[in-house]
């Protein structure tokens, strides 16, 4: 039995985290506090910086050394981290920034589950970059999403957020850890050729670059501004382009790698219910009352947000009458589901913003009404 | 087969009722190999405030992990009495600190009233224990978990120095229970 926010730490340690920073925030605090007593055992090291932004600043350094590295936050944080973020997808440094959120704006409300940033994760850092973001909704999930989250960031080269949100990291339950030879663990890859031949962002087919851990013997130039392969800042049009692009594209041709979801009594359904995180759980238990009360209901549950899932949901569209999607904010995601649905079905949104999970009457009212 | 079976252990923030939701979960979940999700609502102050855990119990799988209905309520005090009675199902249970409960709601439920605080602090002498106490008499009065599963968890949760005290406090909540049903 444990919290969502202790499946958390067990699945970094697990994935091979050897590095937190972060500064304490409600309802993310138990992740900080259980990495504290983990990691020292296993040669690991925690740190409580002063504040949020160094906290992101040592993770981006420790990672940059070649440790798997992580924070975690909530809102007021994740607003704060944002520029390191945004560094971090630049210089290509691989971390995992978690988020277990609560209500918005500014410090809003410490200890209620909302679901106010899933698109600051997407867009909260200035500049065109490629994003991943996952989500979990039980604490299982969050053990292995957790894992998951090291393997794109280093896979990818890139910050993957955790989207978390106060249910999930405070419900108590059961999670089954497996073997960790059972477990698919990805290390970020080495350079191809020796140090003085190396060029740290070389243009490769995948479009992710081979950085080398520091005191590994390969010297190169970490920054936050436009850079060529070797590092060092430059104002050429065609390295601008070609570096921006890249981040971009690094992300979205591996689309399918990366995008995950699951279904639920899609196959005949008549609603499409699209739901994430712990509302997933609320919409689970809708589905199954809505089918004993004869309503063809059915759900969409994606655990990657960024990359938006934008092929399932056009899919569902295609076969559902009409769309609900369900969540802790005023339609963050509902207006993403549109867009992806092209105007195909309508798509109704139920926001609650009260501080008050929605309950599964509360969707199940819904598709009867839209039925 | 139980479908779902839901309580909810409410009071203010400091008496100890998230641990001892997380307690029963355990107990439930780890020592009786049944299912149980543990829940938990407070406010931003450290003491003080209305504060509550729920704990979810299923034969099956539990998708919705907040209680909707509730077959048990435990209220320490008034204000978490009236703020949180309102979701008991008809024929539930509920349970009072009856010194510190004066006002119970009317209602098509069953009340269990014990002095509960005054329990903790008179007869084990320690008022950090009253959660225990109260676990001790709720597991008598619902009978939804054993006695062995329950000390079980108590043990395991509890800081090492203070097993003897915490299973004096069960055992003095279980027998005004058992006292309360008797009479």
């Amino acid at each position: 039995m444990m919290q969502g926010n202790q499946a958390c730490a067990e699945g970094a340690v697990a994935a091979g985290c050897r590095f937190f920073a972060g500064y304490p925030i409600t309802p993310s605090s138990e992740i900080a506090e259980y990495l504290s007593i983990m990691l020292p055992r296993i040669g690991g090291r925690f740190i409580q910086m002063e504040d949020e932004i160094a906290a992101m600043g040592a993770t981006i350094g420790a990672s940059l050394t070649g440790v798997k590295a992580m924070t975690a936050t909530s809102g007021p944080g994740f607003s704060l981290k944002q520029e390191n973020i945004g560094y971090a997808s630049m210089a290509e440094v691989p971390c995992v920034v978690v988020n277990v959120m609560r209500g918005g704006p500014s410090t809003g409300t410490p200890t209620l589950p909302a679901q106010m940033d899933v698109q600051q994760a997407r867009w909260g850092s200035h500049g065109d970059r490629g994003v991943i973001a996952l989500t979990a909704k039980s604490a299982q999930e969050t053990f292995q999403q957790t894992i998951r989250a090291f393997n794109l960031a280093e896979r990818y080269m890139t910050p993957v957020i955790l989207l978390l949100d106060e249910i999930t990291g405070h419900t108590t339950e059961k999670v089954v850890i497996p073997e960790r030879s059972t477990l698919e663990i990805v290390d970020r890859a080495a350079p191809d050729e020796p140090p003085g031949e190396y060029l740290p962002y070389r243009l490769t087919d995948d479009c992710i670059p081979r950085l080398a851990p520091f005191g590994t013997g390969y010297r190169y130039n970490v920054t936050g501004l436009v850079h060529n392969e070797t590092g060092f800042p430059t104002n050429d049009s065609r390295d601008i382009a070609c570096l921006i692009e890249r981040l971009t594209k690094k992300i979205e041709m591996h689309e399918d790698d990366i995008v995950q979801w699951n279904e639920v009594m899609l196959d005949d359904a008549e609603v499409g219910i699209f739901a994430y995180g712990s509302v997933a759980r609320s919409a689970n238990a809708a589905v199954r009352l809505c089918r004993e009360a004869g309503l063809r209901a059915g759900l969409l549950e994606p655990t990657v947000l960024w990359p938006f899932p934008t092929k399932a949901v056009l899919e569902m569209a295609r076969r559902v009458k009409v769309i609900v999607v369900p969540e802790l904010n005023l339609g963050q995601m509902a207006r993403e589901v549109s867009l992806a649905a092209q105007c195909s079905v309508p798509v109704r949104r139920l926001g609650r913003v009260d501080g008050n999970p929605i309950t599964p009457q509360q969707i199940v009212d819904l598709v009867g009404e839209v039925l | 087969m139980m479908e779902r079976y839901e309580l909810r252990l409410s009071g203010s923030g400091g008496q100890g009722l998230i641990l001892a939701g997380k307690i029963l979960a355990e107990a439930v979940a780890i020592y009786e190999g049944r299912n149980a999700v543990q829940t938990q609502s407070y406010g931003p102050e450290a003491r003080g405030g209305a504060s509550k855990a729920e704990v979810v119990i299923s034969d099956g799988d539990i998708d919705y992990p907040k209680a909707m209905s509730l077959d048990v309520l435990l209220s320490l005090t008034q204000e978490s009495c009236a703020k949180y009675s309102g979701d008991l199902k008809p024929g539930g249970i509920l349970i009072v600190d009856s010194e510190m409960v004066t006002d119970p709601p009317r209602g098509e439920y069953r009340l269990y009233a014990a002095p509960i605080t005054e329990i903790a602090t008179t007869r084990v002498g320690k008022v950090v224990v009253t959660n225990i106490v109260a676990l001790g008499f709720l597991a008598r009065i619902t009978e939804i978990v054993s006695v062995g599963a329950m000390k079980k968890a108590i043990l395991a949760r509890v800081p090492k120095g203070t097993e003897e005290v915490n299973m004096k406090a069960f055992d003095e909540g279980w027998n005004a229970a058992e006292e309360l049903l008797r009479a």
